[in-house]
């Protein structure tokens, strides 16, 4: 009754195979339907969805960049250095968020900012992903010494001191956004051929599959048609929250000076500026900051719906923690949850 | 049968789920007197493990008792007087010993640190008491080399030795009532035969009272003095276990006998009753059996109460009577068929 | 056991030549050593010099293998930055460092897990609904911004506890909560989510069976079922914290640990103490992981270690 569109319902799972066609039918026509579905459920989590339009409206903002900053982020002004935001005392309509240091529009360089966090998250999520679900799909398929090799390989990288390594690489090449991507690329792929691996094992071991490769039956084509609806929920949650990470360590990087190099913009960066002026100018840290904090609370917002939303048995655990909330605050007459207590 | 131990009194409890409110248990009352044994049957879902934990005051959050009374020697267990009652007899006066003695038990403390726990919380018993006591239960349920038991862990145990370590400590503190949760259900069949006898045993030896839960006529058979059969969250027959075995009354009941082999190889062909549960979530109408019954007439839509009947209860309108066999087969051979 | 510590011991030597070989070739054969740590300007016969004292000249594997020769005699060798042996450096120090790490586990651990259970005993009520908002929040935070923020309130704003720093305890507060809160956040969901599983475990139904009183079973029971887990994370955010963090906190607040010298041996382009740093660290990180699998195996005796 909370989620309208159920798909752990008992009901939902019986999809008949006599009228298969039908079906196939359905799922054409209903791809709009079930985005729409799916929208309507994110609605009813309030934080997921708050969670979602934020991304939305960073996505676009990041794209549209040069249409909506209003300064060019890297046009310097000594005269109007340090102006403080729009509601200081100081503050003007010209510079909603203030500027910095070097006179630069602070509302400019955050959304050209954004830009950096996109561009970073996803080429790292893609790098990062297609790698290591390709690793684990190996390992997963083939088993036996191959699958060994790689899981003695990932849990080898697993326990290198990643960061360390990655200053080392980034020292020794020069920082840049590509060698940024490359070194968080090489720091996160562990993780989805850890867990893709893990899919695959379980899908082989389902019955019917187990059943299709003893026969001899093509079992590729078997495990694939299988694996592919089991990997989609658990990997794209999982790729959201290492995008989350991703951008905090993107802003780590720059903020060390280890990352994206002046004059491009990055949060991070920004931060780092705005540190040695810390006692006459707040926003300067304060602002950026705060852009980093919004943007990853609301994909780790997205995410944690996402997590929820795939895994029944997470949807019943939390159905049952409002059920239990709800008698709580009643907490009528009923002697069974004194007992309970 | 000279004193009710426990009295469950129209018991009702309900589960709230995502789905909607599963109305596990539908006004059950039954009691066990001193020294006496009670089989509780049916399949699962019906019922009779949740009866069984509200008496011990294991109902929680999302289930809730929303109706009756649970009372232990006359004392209501229910409501703010009866909790601290319910929680000094638990354990103490009233234990429980469940179906899988390897999820039962913590897998991380020793079986021998398990029982003293007991003994000592409830007992005030020092280390070494508890220890000799514990040796001593060992000994009792028929633990070999219970010495050296006492230090293991769960898992390093067999699954016979496994339920016998929960029966010792649910008898720790030598309890008037056992309640035993489907005790042989995870069992070998030569095991569950020795865990049967073991129990009979200690119901003698102790003066024991034993609720006896199981979807398994067979193990009722021979251990119990009254059986009571649940279907679909409410009682629909209770009588001396010799009344049931010879004279069932409920047309679920004698479902239940004809699904079960027996042993003396007569009959050997088994039926299984057709249909599925009821669905706890409905509100119900009528007699909950009538969808599956054979005997099924117009009138069980129409609710139906248990019923004094000569020396039993029976929640059925048209009950059968007379030795079962024949008489049921007839009805139900059409079943197969259908 | 025994033959399980070995085995384990081997895979950590593997580990540590891994990190060897990685450091070796990024930065003799992927960048050139000579110009990082030269300026732009020197002469031909400045590079060449150079090379020659570093043994640059020589064939790749000659190298490789006095490196890894010098390596297990523990001769690090000498940071180009300040002269002296990188060794000597490091264990200068490193027990700052340590002394971060550790303060900040303990800190974590000591306000996760109570939060954790006592969020758990309640799932939605108001403790457990703070916790997990408050969880999602401090984790969506950089950690280098929360440190300044923290310096901006209570050294700049408050005059309370100093901007950086390592000269007293109270020197220690700020950079130590800084690194501790990620790490807490992270833990608190572990505990939280691990204990609600273990409150429905079978086991605690008949230990409540047993009439056990309630901090009894959570405390004893349900808390040693979720020690392997919450044990596991702990392990794994202090190798974080060491491995990583110490390096932006250590930043930020001026902690002159090894964090803080990492940092400055790439401005300084001293590459051989970077080295040296990465592989000390990585030593630590697997003895660490030793101890934890010991400790493990006498937490859960179903363990075992292979």
């Amino acid at each position: 009754m909370e989620y309208p569109s159920d798909s752990t319902h008992p009901d939902g799972d019986e999809a008949p195979d006599l009228n298969a066609p039908q079906i196939q039918e359905e799922e054409k026509t209903s791809t709009f339907a079930k985005a729409k579905a799916l929208l309507s459920e994110l609605w009813h989590d309030k934080p997921g969805f708050v969670g979602f339009v934020i991304i939305v409206a960073l996505v676009l903002m990041a794209i549209f960049a040069p249409l909506i900053a209003p300064y060019d982020p890297a046009e310097q002004s000594l005269r109007a250095r340090l102006i403080p935001p729009v509601w200081q005392e100081r503050g003007t309509w010209e510079h909603v968020l203030g500027t910095d240091h070097l006179g630069r529009d602070i509302l400019s360089r955050i959304i050209h900012g954004s830009r950096i966090s996109m561009i970073v998250g996803v080429a790292v999520v893609a790098l990062a992903g297609g790698f290591g679900i390709t690793m684990g799909l190996i390992a997963g398929f083939f088993g036996g010494r191959i699958d060994a090799a790689i899981m003695r390989f990932v849990d080898t990288i697993i326990a290198f001191p990643g960061l360390l390594l990655a200053l080392v690489i980034l020292a020794v090449i020069g920082p840049s956004m590509t060698t940024v991507i490359i070194v968080l690329a090489l720091n996160g792929w562990m993780v989805y051929a850890r867990m893709t691996r893990g899919i695959v094992l379980s899908v082989r071991q389902m019955p019917y599959v187990e059943a299709a490769e003893m026969v001899g039956g093509r079992s590729f084509h078997v495990i694939f048609r299988h694996i592919l609806p089991n990997m989609m929920s658990p990997l794209l949650t999982l790729g959201v929250l290492e995008f989350a990470r991703i951008v905090l360590a993107e802003a780590a990087l720059s903020f060390l000076g280890l990352g994206i190099q002046p004059p491009a913009t990055s949060w991070g960066l920004d931060v780092a500026n705005g540190k040695d002026y810390l006692f006459v100018a707040w926003w300067l840290v304060t602002i950026p900051g705060c852009a980093i904090a919004i943007t990853v609370l609301a994909i780790n917002l997205l995410a944690n719906w996402a997590r929820v939303t795939s895994d029944p048995q997470e949807r019943e655990k939390r159905f049952a923690t409002s059920v239990a909330a709800m008698r709580r605050r009643k907490k009528s007459s009923s002697p069974a949850i004194q007992a309970a207590e | 049968m000279t004193q009710k131990l426990l009295e469950i009194d129209n018991l009702e409890v309900h589960f709230t789920t995502r789905r909607g409110v599963v109305r596990a248990v539908r006004g059950v009352s039954l009691s066990v007197g001193k020294g006496e044994t009670l089989g509780l049957v049916g399949e699962s879902g019906s019922g009779k493990s949740v009866t069984s934990q509200a008496a011990m005051g294991l109902v929680h959050i999302p289930g809730e008792i929303v109706g009756g009374d649970i009372r232990w020697k006359g004392q209501s267990l229910l409501g703010p007087e009866g909790h601290p009652l319910s929680r000094r007899i638990r354990g103490r006066e009233m234990a429980m010993i469940f179906q899988d003695a390897m999820t039962s038990l913590n897998p991380l403390f020793t079986c021998g640190q398990q029982i003293t726990e007991v003994l000592r919380y409830h007992r005030k018993m020092n280390k070494a008491q508890a220890q000799a006591r514990a040796l001593e239960l060992f000994e009792l349920v028929g633990i070999s080399a219970p010495l050296e038991r006492l230090n293991q862990y769960p898992f390093e145990m067999s699954g016979g030795m496994r339920q016998r370590g929960m029966i010792a400590m649910a008898l720790a503190c030598e309890p008037e009532l056992l309640i035993a949760d489907e005790p042989t259900t995870a069992l070998d069949v030569t095991i569950q035969a020795q865990i049967l006898e073991l129990l009979q045993d200690l119901q003698k030896r102790l003066d024991l009272s034993i609720i006896m839960i199981t979807h398994d006529l067979g193990v009722v058979a021979g251990l119990c003095d009254r059986v009571a059969v649940m279907y679909g969250g409410q009682i629909v027959e209770e009588a001396s276990a010799d009344e049931i075995f010879s004279h069932p009354a409920h047309p679920y009941t004698m479902g239940l006998l004809r699904s079960t082999p027996r042993i003396d190889g007569k009959d050997d062909r088994m039926v299984s009753i057709a249909g599925s549960p009821p669905d706890l979530l409905q509100a119900q109408q009528g007699c909950a059996f009538a969808s599956r019954c054979p005997s099924r007439k117009a009138e069980c839509s129409r609710d139906v109460q248990l019923k004094e009947m000569a020396s039993r209860q029976v929640a059925c309108r048209f009950p059968f009577s007379g030795p079962w066999s024949r008489d049921f087969k007839e009805r139900t051979d059409h079943i197969g068929t259908r | 056991m025994g033959r399980i510590l070995l085995l384990r011991s081997w895979h950590g030597l593997i580990v540590i030549m891994g990190v060897t070989i990685v450091v070796f070739v990024v930065t003799r054969m992927i960048g050139d050593p000579v110009d990082i740590m030269l300026p732009l300007e020197a002469t031909a016969e400045q590079r060449a010099a150079f090379e020659h004292q570093l043994g640059l000249d020589r064939p790749i594997l000659v190298q490789f293998f006095d490196y890894v020769w010098s390596l297990a005699q523990f001769d690090l060798g000498d940071s180009l930055w300040q002269n002296r042996p990188a060794l000597e450096i490091i264990l200068e120090r490193l027990p700052l460092t340590l002394y971060l790490c550790f303060s900040a586990i303990a800190v974590a651990v000591l306000v996760a897990v109570p939060m954790g259970v006592i969020a758990a005993l309640k799932p939605g009520g108001i403790i457990d609904k703070i916790t997990v908002l408050l969880s999602l929040g401090a984790l969506s935070v950089p950690q280098f911004w929360l440190g300044l923020l923290f310096i901006m309130v209570f050294a700049v704003q408050l005059g309370w506890l100093p901007a950086g720093g390592a000269a007293s305890f109270k020197h220690l507060i700020l950079p130590a909560l800084t690194l501790a809160i990620p790490t807490m956040t992270r833990l608190v969901m572990v505990v939280r989510s691990q204990m609600m599983d273990e409150l429905n475990a079978q086991y605690v139904k008949t230990a409540e069976a047993k009439g056990m009183p309630l901090f009894r079973i959570v405390g004893l029971h349900a808390m040693r079922n979720c020690a392997v887990p919450v044990m596991t994370l702990t392990a794994w955010e202090f190798i974080r914290i060491l491995s990583g963090y110490t390096v932006v906190v250590e930043t930020v607040f001026a902690w002159p640990g090894l964090g803080l010298i990492a940092l400055q041996a790439i401005e300084r382009q001293d590459l051989v103490l970077l080295q040296a740093i990465v592989f000390v660290i990585a030593v630590i990180v697997v003895v660490f992981n030793l101890a934890v699998d010991i400790i493990y195996k006498v937490i859960d005796p179903r363990i075992k270690l292979d």
